[in-house]
């Protein structure tokens, strides 16, 4: 088996790591839970308040499949580039834990709803295709909520089941993946895909849920249980990989085993050996019949947006950016839908470098989403820019101001006087300068450059910033040769 | 024992609240324990209100109805007939106790079965058996045994019952009275507590074809929130027609087995000919895979249903512990107390034929036969309109008679479980008596044909008086 997987992927190195992920996808933005009428807005309410006998699990109470949710996970395998299945066929399976109402989840096994697909995404050696083994639908359990916080100290523990019963679709991965940031990238690359596709807010707690398996050279498998985000599935691979690594080293043995990621402490602890696994006696869910799906994928896949990949192509070829900026641009929808608005109205490459360099920059600084700047204001700031009004570095202060202060560009450059100053008042500033500081000009003439620093500073102080220290530099040093 | 119209003559007589009161006096008096749970203030309040709603113009205006004790009732408690649901209320009513309450039935209480449903002789129930009203020595048969006693008791004229292997007709036999299990679908099942979802549907019982009819009426039709639910709505009332000219009924021999009592092959046989009398004909009619049909179902039964009683934990409802524990000691001292002994026995049995390394052997190979047996009847019922067979092999046993050994317990049902695993309507009616106790033939019908075996079930009935012969409740 490992074999067929190094056939389609060599190793990187001897470490020989070796990564699948599992992502449970909850598919929040849909009205109603999988099998039954309750709604899914219950992030700000208390606990068991969008509960139903059906998703109570109460004894009588019998799913219904909803439909939608039926095609967004259609949506989502398409993107995946995943075939979809003629029917659906749902599943038991069967396990005892307080946060599954029935003793067993409905899930999909056999004949999951989409099945070997792709995704491409930048490898350690440039561009490489992850394989998507399955994608199948299965229902979310209760969340269990523990007193004081920690499973550890705490006496009683509380099951919250708003969460119950929310669709989710199980994203599995062939272990193509060869190192942890290689996992980070597929993971950011799916997140880019579900937002585009619309049917996940990934920013809502518990919206992703990656499981990450992960195997060295001459040990076994581990999988790493429920990290919640995707710098945590990084780090948690990374500490793995050292775990597993001196391990290895020490003559010890990596053993099959489920293990636990603690995101506070970066380390991982076991949770069970695979000895202990369960046995889910996996058999058709009888009470859901299943549906004809072959003829919903053409339909659906028609509504499919323009998906990342595409989108970066187009970029690079419709506005002649660089593939680097593209790349960037089209990594988040909002962020691409922001980026065409700014260059349907002033030049694409400027707007390039504006939106990807210098505001992106500025909004991960902050850990804030491109939704708290407006592409009109970029626009407005542009083109003062380009009409030579503003200094870039005012442009970088007026964004600042903006995500810091709020306020729009117009309005920051009259109340901050960023109006670049007109050739006459500088050239009379720098005219007062040189007057004011005759002994500048006379260590000028000893040789000393830094007397035109000085007068710079003087010029730049003058007229509150406003002007081009590279322009005043250029006249004062034309000055000096008009009196020398 | 009474019907829907001499009730509806009684309320005329007297009042909504006369009646109730009256019925429950009788459920209480006699010694039958046909019931777990008697809704006394509710019905009474329903009664006293039912003119002031317009319930009073419904076809089941103020005629009361017992529910089997696996049918959820909103605001009473629904048992199983376990331990493990003591005190569960469910907080919403099955699509079927909607439908009754719509068309004004009464709830007068929840009938006693067999616990989860999973017996033959209501002697698995945690309240105790039921006792058959033709002779207090034998039992009522199961699992509905509660529904079909207290309709052949006189203590109500309708009672829902639920069919999984033969649930419905079993006790219908026993009883003497009139049970249908309709085909897989046509029915809703929500509310109904699973024991196994693939093959089992609520059905109606009556002292008649045309009451139980009547109940059909009400309680099918579509449902959205049972997806095996299918569309039909139509008005069985109008099968009800006392002709069989014409009809051609199917004899399965395999249906009349070693086992079968000589007394019950004649009723049978009588039974037949009657409609022969009457312008039907009949052939032999071969059925080679009902002699596997009775593992595949045991199998099949037992795994759904160690999957479907998973979710009575002791977390959320039904019986608690005073002591708090860590979940997994909860979970299996709950489990250990709650359940009595043949569910335990099923669900380990359920629990073992899913394994892995064992679910090929038992559970898909079940399946498979599950296939076969479907075939039967579709091949059966080409060049036949109705199959008719035995119900039971033999009239009710004895209390504790079989109790003890499950084996014996389970080859009673080896007429009933095939008309499950196919999913085809049956219905069970008395054809005659042995000792006393009633023997019942059982028409088989094709999938969503309950009109032509409401037909001939009305024929029979109203060419014989079977049905018109009471026990002598004391
Ligand atoms: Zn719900």
């Amino acid at each position: 088996m490992i074999e067929e997987y190094l056939k389609y992927r060599p190793l990187l190195d001897d470490t020989g790591i070796m990564i699948g992920l599992e992502i449970h996808v909850q598919l929040n933005k849909l009205n109603t839970k999988i099998f039954c009428g309750c709604g899914l807005d219950y992030h700000n309410d208390p606990p068991n308040t969008h509960t139903c006998p059906v998703c109570l699990g109460l004894p009588g109470s019998l799913p219904v499949i909803n439909r939608k949710a039926v095609e967004y996970s259609i949506k989502l395998g398409l993107a995946l580039n995943c075939s979809i299945q003629e029917h659906t066929q749902f599943y038991r399976k069967n396990y005892y834990y307080p946060d599954l109402p029935k003793g067993f989840q409905i899930t999909q096994y056999d004949f999951p709803l989409a099945s070997n697909g792709y995704i491409n995404i930048e490898g350690e050696n440039g561009e490489v295709r992850i394989r998507i083994n399955r994608a199948h639908m299965e229902e979310d359990p209760g969340r269990l909520v523990h007193e004081g916080g920690n499973i550890e100290h705490s006496k009683h523990t509380m099951i919250d089941y708003n969460r119950s019963g929310v669709a989710l679709l199980e994203i599995v991965t062939e272990p193509d993946l060869r190192s942890p940031k290689e996992a980070r990238r597929f993971l950011d690359k799916l997140r880019s895909i579900i937002e585009y596709l619309d049917v996940c807010n990934t920013s809502l707690e518990g919206a992703t849920r990656v499981d990450a398996n992960i195997s060295l050279a001459g040990g076994s498998r581990s999988e790493i249980k429920n990290i919640s985000s995707h710098k945590g599935a990084e780090r948690a691979l990374l500490f793995e990989v050292v775990r597993q690594k001196n391990l290895l080293r020490r003559g010890g043995k990596v053993v099959l085993e489920t293990r636990h990621f603690n995101e506070e402490m970066g380390i991982t602890v076991s949770l069970r050996t695979k000895e202990e696994e369960h046995d889910y006696r996996y058999f058709p869910e009888a009470d859901l019949v299943p549906i004809k799906v072959a003829d919903w994928a053409p339909g659906i896949a028609k509504t499919l947006p323009e998906l990342p990949d595409a989108k970066r192509e187009r970029f690079v070829s419709q506005y002649g950016i660089s593939d680097d900026h593209a790349k960037s641009l089209t990594s988040e929808k909002r962020l691409a839908e922001f980026y065409e608005e700014v260059a349907a109205h002033v030049n694409p490459k400027m707007a390039a470098v504006w939106t990807a360099d210098v505001l992106k920059g500025e909004l991960n600084y902050r850990d804030i989403g491109i939704t708290a700047f407006k592409s009109e204001d970029m626009v407005k700031l542009l083109k003062l820019v380009a009409d030579d009004k503003i200094t870039d570095s005012s442009g970088n202060q007026i964004i600042r101001t903006v995500l810091d202060e709020g306020g729009s560009p117009d309005s920051i450059v009259e109340s901050e006087g960023l109006l670049k100053a007109g050739g006459d008042i500088i050239g009379t500033a720098v005219d007062e300068a040189i007057n004011e500081n005759p002994q500048a000009v006379t260590d000028y003439q000893n040789g000393k450059q830094e007397a035109v620093n000085f007068l710079i500073g003087q010029v730049m102080k003058k007229t509150r910033g406003r002007s081009d220290a590279k322009a005043v530099r250029e006249m004062i040093i034309e000055k000096f040769k008009g009196i020398m | 024992m009474i019907t829907i119209s001499q009730t509806l003559k009684a309320i005329d007589e007297s009042s909504y609240e006369e009646v109730v009161s009256q019925c429950i006096e009788r459920i209480k008096n006699n010694k039958l324990n046909t019931f777990i749970t008697i809704a006394e203030e509710s019905a009474l309040e329903i009664a006293k209100n039912i003119n002031s709603s317009k319930n009073h113009l419904q076809p089941l205006a103020g005629v009361p109805v017992a529910i089997k004790d696996n049918i959820s009732t909103k605001g009473i408690q629904t048992t199983c007939a376990s331990n493990i649901l003591t005190g569960y209320v469910p907080p919403y009513d099955a699509h079927v106790i909607e439908r009754l309450k719509e068309a004004g039935a009464i709830i007068v209480g929840k009938a006693n079965m067999d616990e989860f449903a999973m017996g033959t002789s209501t002697e698995t129930s945690h309240y105790g058996p039921a006792l058959n009203p033709w002779n207090t020595d034998h039992v009522s048969g199961g699992s509905s045994g509660g529904s079909a006693a207290t309709v052949a008791a006189g203590e109500v004229s309708v009672a829902l019952g639920s069919d999984t292997g033969g649930s419905v007709r079993c006790p219908a036999s026993f009883c003497g009275v009139v049970g249908l299990k309709p085909t897989y679908g046509i029915i809703s099942r929500y509310g109904l507590i699973s024991y196994a979802n693939s093959l089992e549907q609520i059905g109606p019982i009556a002292t008649n074809v045309k009451d139980m009819t009547l109940l059909f009426n009400v309680i099918t039709g579509y449902d959205s929130r049972d997806s095996t639910s299918v569309q039909i709505e139509k008005d069985y009332t109008e099968s009800l027609v006392n002709d069989v000219n014409g009809l051609i009924i199917g004899v399965p021999d395999e249906y009349f087995g070693e086992g079968t009592e000589p007394a019950v092959e004649k009723a049978v046989w009588d039974g037949v000919h009657t409609l022969e009398g009457l312008g039907a004909s009949w052939k032999k009619v071969k059925m080679p895979h009902t002699r596997y049909a009775l593992a595949a179902y045991y199998i099949i039964a037992m795994s759904e249903a160690s999957s479907n009683l998973a979710r009575f934990d002791g977390m959320r409802y039904g019986l608690r512990l005073t002591k708090d524990h860590d979940w997994h000691t909860t979970y299996s001292e709950i489990r250990a107390k709650g359940f009595g002994e043949e569910v335990k026995r099923r669900v380990l049995l359920g629990t073992y034929a899913l394994s892995a390394g064992y679910m090929d052997k038992y559970y898909l190979k079940a399946l498979k036969v599950r296939t076969l047996v479907k075939q039967d009847f579709d091949l059966a019922l080409k060049d036949t309109d109705v199959l008719i067979a035995p119900t039971m092999p033999a009239p009710a046993f004895k209390l504790g008679e079989k109790i003890s050994d499950p084996l014996t317990l389970y080859l009673a049902d080896v007429n009933t479980v095939p008309i499950n695993l196919a999913g085809v309507p049956s219905i069970s009616l008395p054809c005659g008596f042995d000792n006393g106790l009633p023997i019942g033939l059982q028409i088989i019908g094709r999938h969503f044909d309950e009109e032509t075996v409401l037909r001939v079930a009305y024929t029979f009935e109203q060419n014989t008086d079977f049905h018109t012969i009471t026990p002598e409740v004391r």
